[in-house]
């Protein structure tokens, strides 16, 4: 129990004794009192044990005293009983020896009448934990299991883990694993059943990867039979017993949906319970249920907003910080179903600020055009707060909505307002917003420059913020009169600046000024070279050093270089990948939604469930896009370490390869996947047995990829695209993360389509001209990423929306697609690769 | 899961600490303590209730003065851990009757005996008063409840009401009274905090009530009991309207949302609006709900900032208690950030004022003006005149502001919510417990701006 080195020896305040003397004082006493039978004995031993539980609290050693309190622990006393188990379990492990002078007194009190007494003995003597006393654990656990008082098995139920973590092996010979799981199938106390699951899953968890036993075990755990054993007696269990069962609820697979109504159902109540922990962890079961079911989905999201607006108005901060992380968490996923709701995310005077931030950051993203404006007039009163990090985060979030925005007129009225409040951090936050803004919206650059340009340099002082006023005095110098001058006078103070960052942005501004302006900006433009060639910093000299070679070859090339002509931003990069929230999402109710952070970022390999996502996978930069929002689907995922980690978390029926479970389907879909990508010709049934219609249809379309027969590739008549389709990026972002994936294909790309993937563009274009459009784009040689979107021509607007991975090298593409109506998507397959199939061929 | 429990004073001393799973260093209490001293991260000043360090997480809740904190190494609910940290505490309230480090400190032993039987090797087994009575053997130390300062917001029924049995609520509910026959009573509570925000022309932008009908039980033999309320209650508005104030015709009460403790039966609740349950002991939320409804905020606030001349403004706030004159507010506090390069404020408190003090808290920068009492109906004005250090660059409104305020309504509540009866099952013809139904009204976020 103590951590190898015993406490030091401290006194951390003057009432505290420093340790020694006292340990020996106590230790005399309690040897005088120990054979006592003297009337009022036990008083004075109470006195005495509770100064030693008190040093032993405060970290003070008073293991020393182990022998005396044995001694002094004969005695019928339940209270000083409790105490000196306390002390001993406390002790035991870093006094083995000493250990085995308590066995005997604790074993005879697991025969005690008493069941009280029966109980405790058992849980002290399996709280030892010391591995060369487990051969006395073995006979009283057993009878502990058996124990007529309900209070006894509960204990020993707990006890055989604690037994498992001092010996497995031990554990597992005397075949406790079975008593427990016949236990929890027929005990009358619910609170034994739970302990008796708990213990089960956590033993199986940790062995799973040992046996294959084990790995069938926990299955069995999350079996139709038991799942509905326990749900059947859910009210019985009291409410952290009803957390854990839902729990392992979340875990498991339906069979069909009569099942997860049934289930749904007859939680339905659970939802208003005063308990926070019951309500999210019966939320997790009812997302993960409907997963893969759209409708219901958003009607579950709909239904549980109010309990939890309910729970994060009820109860302390602290708890209703717990559950407004997870709303958050919902929020992100899906801003449209909140937007009436903002007014919920206003700050209040009491939040915290650790509240605050996450409601700042719900109010921005649930900000459309029928609430912008009162968002962002909410927003505007916090940025004049007294609390400055939040107004910082106030200004940010305007900035953010005014980036996502089509109508930004009003907001950016506000923002330059913001600059004439004229306090510092405020100006600072408004100039980088209004850098990012002029980078998206450029046609604002009048409006923006006429009030940049009157903020005197000198009341910049942040390196973020001076960075942006460079970069617009080098971006917009023609429409500045002053900037060259500006720069000039930022550049003779060069050796004060600090920020690497702001030198790097005085070089590139001056050069950019230089073109533009360049006898006003010559003799600037050739110190900050001068100065950037002596600094220090390696960045800095480099890039110096580099526009100066650049001028000596060419300026009109370093022009190029240095000053393209540059397009608007239409989506900046989103700092958290799809994949990472997928898999936050997925640990729905746990400490990675507080976080923002799956998981396998924070806990220690050996804490983690047996078969979470390794860091290494999720790491990879170009990572495949997971199948996160259907567990099911991602049974099929090609990858086949992401997708075995994805299905052990939920609980899929076998470890590895295909197994006997209901989702028989993509099972035949995964060795489909493989024999299309590795054997070419393969004449295997595609994907859906629902479907089989387009097998044929299919394998003609990928020979055809293959350029064996181009003119043949026979697009389905059925479906046409809308060349002109239109989707915004936030859209195209919730329907990815709403819909399920329906195709997930690997395909070869022709040698001559990877000789002109030089860059994305080309590709986009070409798809293009396939009414195909390309909303996000990324990547280097080899690997491109490519999100693109099509719409149906006829009809209500349906869209398909398309994730592709093109590999250069290995000449693959890899391509998901996911569509409003997933029955067309088939169809829209076929159009997409004989797409794909002439790029670079004509 | 949970590896350690500790509890900590506010000097971090550990006053409990219990070890369940041995994964984590003993250091821990010393670690969590540096770190929410000493928080600094992402701009923010104050610890989350969550964090992680070095693969440990450590999860915290404050009550009282004192840190209540678990550690552990795996990935669990923080909803569960969170709720489980504030049953604890409620628990040993429960047992010791006032939960201070006071309390705790003479009766650790105790805690230790709860501790044990609410987590065994880290899984939560159960915080029922009742059901840990039978494992408990330890008799609480009552310490003397009335020098206690009152802490929760049932203490504050100690101060102004006299009917109210003010020790009651500090009383364990394990400890037998000196008479050897414990008093047979039970309160219900109707507390509410209400947010409202004022926009600078005085109306109302956002309202909203968070609720709690909390009981404590000091009955014995666990009769059944029913709690009728108001008859014409609603729940669940259709979402789509949230905040559309239309007045509800007839003073129908339209909660948003509620939710339940699990020993409520609500098998009439459709019917007749009531709630039966066999209370547990101790003390607990029989129902929580949320009204975002239209109802009239109990003050109306108005202020003003002006320029009055080089370096000076003035500022005038005014109160209206709009309730009824038989209803008294107390220990008002109003508070009003000030432009940061304010030097001095000089107060005008109105004539014959009794029970008001006004401050410049000048580290702050804020003006803090407090009112013993306010008695419906009444009116209370503040003027104060500012004196700058330099001069202000435009708009002092926008450098000053919102007002703030803190307030407490005892036999009160904004939402109309009643309780019409109160019926307890009678064991016999004699039994009549004392009931004790309390109302009052607290603010949350109660905040004006300028």
């Amino acid at each position: 129990m103590a951590p190898p080195p015993a406490p030091p020896q401290k006194s951390p305040s003057p009432s505290q004794p420093s340790g020694k003397s006292e340990v020996s004082d106590l230790k005399l006493q309690l040897r005088q009192l120990a054979g006592s039978r003297a009337p009022g004995a036990d008083d004075s031993k109470r006195d005495l044990f509770k100064r030693v539980i008190s040093y032993m609290t405060v970290g003070i050693d008073v293991s020393a005293a182990f022998s005396e309190m044995v001694m002094c622990s004969a005695t019928s006393d339940i209270v000083l009983k409790k105490m000196c188990y306390l002390y001993v379990g406390n002790y035991a492990r870093c006094h083995p020896d000493l250990a085995l002078l308590t066995i005997n007194f604790l074993q005879k009190d697991c025969h005690d009448e008493d069941p009280m007494i029966r109980g405790l003995a058992l849980r002290s003597l399996c709280s030892l934990r010391v591995p060369n006393l487990v051969e006395y654990l073995v006979a009283p656990l057993g009878a502990g299991l058996k124990d007529g008082s309900s209070y006894v098995r509960m204990v020993a139920a707990v006890g055989v883990l604690k037994l498992y973590h001092i010996s497995a092996a031990t554990c597992l010979d005397s075949d406790f694993p079975a008593v427990l799981k016949s236990l929890m199938l027929t005990d009358p106390d619910a609170q034994v059943v739970a302990n008796c699951l708990f213990v089960l899953q956590e033993i199986w968890n940790l062995e799973a990867n040992k046996s294959e036993e084990a790995s069938r075990e926990r299955e069995t755990l999350l079996s139709k039979k038991i799942v509905y054993y326990i749900l059947n007696r859910i009210k019985e269990f009291n409410e952290w017993a009803q957390c854990l069962v839902l729990e392992l609820v979340a875990k498991y697979i339906p069979s069909d949906t009569d099942d997860i109504f049934d289930i749904m159902n007859l939680l339905e109540d659970r939802l208003q319970h005063a308990n926070g922990a019951v309500v999210l962890a019966t939320i997790k079961v009812f997302l993960h249920l409907t997963m893969s079911m759209t409708d219901v989905h958003q009607q579950v999201y709909e239904r549980i907003k109010a309990p939890l607006l309910t729970l994060v108005g009820s109860g302390s901060s602290e708890q209703s910080y717990a559950v407004l992380s997870h709303l958050h968490l919902l929020v992100m996923r899906a801003p449209m179903l909140f937007s009436s709701d903002y007014k919920h995310f206003y700050c209040q005077f009491s939040d915290p600020s650790y509240v605050k931030k996450l409601k700042l950051e719900m109010l921005t993203a649930i900000a459309n055009e029928s609430n912008t404006y009162e968002i962002v007039t909410e927003l505007c009163e916090y940025a004049g707060n007294v609390d400055v990090p939040i107004a910082r985060e106030s200004i940010r979030a305007v900035g953010k909505i005014a980036l996502q925005q089509y109508d930004v007129n009003a907001i950016v009225d506000r923002l330059l307002q913001f600059l004439e409040m004229e306090k510092d951090y405020v100006t600072a936050e408004t100039l980088v917003l209004v850098k990012d803004l002029l980078r998206k919206y450029p046609q604002w650059s009048h409006d923006c420059i006429a009030v940049v340009g009157n903020i005197s340099s000198k009341n910049v002082q942040e390196p973020k913020a001076k960075a942006a006023l460079i970069w617009m005095l080098g971006e917009y110098s023609q429409d500045m009169p002053d900037a060259p001058y500006i720069l000039e006078s930022l550049i003779e103070n060069w050796d004060e600046e600090n920020a690497a960052e702001v030198r790097l942005h005085l070089l590139t501004a001056a050069m950019k000024c230089f073109f533009k302006r360049p006898p006003e900006t010559q003799k600037a433009l050739g110190a900050a070279l001068a100065a950037g060639l002596a600094d220090s910093h390696q960045d800095v000299h480099d890039r110096a050093l580099f526009y100066y070679r650049l001028l000596q070859y060419d300026v009109s090339v370093a022009e190029r270089v240095v000053n393209p002509p540059k397009q608007a931003v239409s989506v900046f990069a989103d700092t958290q990948s799809s994949e990472i929230k997928d898999r936050i999402f997925d640990e729905f109710n746990s400490l990675s939604v507080v976080y923002q952070k799956p998981s396998y970022m924070f806990t220690d390999k050996e804490h983690r469930e047996p078969f979470e996502f390794s860091e290494e996978i999720g790491n990879l930069s170009l990572g495949q896009e997971p199948v996160g929002n259907s567990p099911r689907y991602d049974e099929s995922d090609k990858d086949l370490l992401l997708s075995t980690s994805e299905r052990e978390e939920n609980g899929g029926p076998s470890t590895n390869g295909p197994a006997a479970s209901g989702y028989s389907a993509p099972t035949d879909y995964n060795s489909s996947l493989v024999s299309l990508s590795s054997q070419t010709q393969s004449e295997t049934a595609i994907s859906d047995p629902g479907m089989p219609k387009y097998t044929s249809q299919m394998t003609l379309a990928i020979d055809d990829l293959l350029g064996l027969s181009v003119s043949a590739a026979p697009a389905p008549p059925s479906l046409k695209l809308n060349p002109k389709a239109a989707l915004d990026p936030g859209t195209f972002q919730r329907k990815w993360g709403q819909l399920a994936v329906s195709i997930s294909q690997d395909c070869s790309v022709s040698p001559q389509g990877i000789a002109a993937l030089t860059t994305p563009q080309a590709l986009i274009r070409h798809m293009q001209a396939n009414s195909i459009q390309c909303i996000a784009s990324g990547g280097q040689s080899p690997n491109f990423k490519f999100f693109f979107f099509a719409q149906k021509l006829d009809g209500p607007p349906l869209f398909f929306l398309v994730e592709c991975i093109v590999n250069t090298s290995s000449a693959k593409a890899q391509v998901k697609i996911k569509a409003d109506d997933a029955t067309a998507s088939e169809a829209f397959f076929g159009l997409f690769q004989s797409a794909l199939s002439k790029f670079g061929v004509l | 899961m949970i590896a350690q429990f500790f509890v900590l004073s506010q000097r971090g001393d550990n006053i409990v600490f219990r070890d369940y799973r041995g994964e984590v260093s003993k250091g821990s209490a010393e670690i969590f303590f540096r770190k929410v001293k000493f928080w600094k991260e992402d701009e923010e000043e104050e610890a989350p209730p969550v964090f992680n360090v070095d693969g440990v997480n450590y999860i915290h809740v404050k009550i009282a003065g004192l840190f209540f904190v678990t550690t552990t190494r795996v990935n669990v609910s923080p909803s569960l851990v969170l709720e489980l940290l504030q049953r604890i505490a409620r628990v040993t309230k429960d047992y010791l009757g006032v939960l201070n480090e006071d309390s705790l400190r003479k009766n650790f032993v105790l805690v230790y005996e709860l501790l044990d039987e609410v987590i065994d090797f880290g899984y939560p087994q159960t915080t029922s008063t009742e059901v840990l009575k039978s494992y408990v053997f330890n008799e609480p130390i009552v310490i003397d409840s009335t020098r206690v300062p009152p802490l929760g917001p049932a203490s504050m029924f100690m101060q102004g009401t006299k009917k109210m049995p003010g020790t009651a609520v500090t009383k364990s509910v394990i400890v037998t009274e000196p008479g050897g026959r414990k008093r047979e009573e039970i309160f219900v509570d109707i507390i509410e905090k209400i947010s409202v925000t004022f926009s600078s022309s005085g109306y109302i932008l956002t309202s909203e009530i968070d609720g709690t009908i909390q009981m404590k039980s000091y009955l014995t033999g666990s009769p059944e009991i029913r709690l009728a309320l108001n008859e014409d209650l609603s729940i669940g508005r259709n979402s789509s309207s949230v905040y559309d104030y239309r007045s509800s015709a007839g003073g129908a009460v339209i909660l948003d949302d509620c939710n339940f403790h699990e020993s409520v039966r609500l098998d009439s609740f459709d019917v007749d609006r009531t709630l039966s349950l066999i209370p547990p002991d101790g003390e607990f939320a029989a129902m929580n709900y949320r009204m975002t409804q239209e109802f009239k905020p109990p003050f109306r606030v108005s202020a003003l900032i002006e320029e009055a001349g080089q370096l000076k403004a003035e500022a005038i706030i005014k109160i209206r208690a709009d309730f009824a004159a038989s209803v008294t507010a107390n220990t008002i506090i109003v508070q009003m950030p000030v432009p940061t390069y304010t030097a001095r404020i000089s107060f005008e408190l109105e004539s014959g004022a009794v029970g008001q003090t006004a401050d410049f808290k000048e580290g702050a920068k804020r003006l803090e003006w407090c009112l013993k009492k306010i008695v419906g109906g009444s009116e209370h004005t503040l003027c104060a005149k500012l004196t700058f250090s330099q001069e202000s660059h435009g708009n002092i409104a926008r450098e000053a502001g919102p007002i703030n305020m803190n307030f407490t309504i005892p036999m009160y509540n904004a939402s109309k919510l009643q309780v019409r009866y109160l019926h307890i099952a009678k064991k016999s013809p004699s039994y009549n417990p004392y009931r004790w139904v309390r109302y009052v009204t607290q603010s949350n976020s109660y905040v004006a701006r300028l």
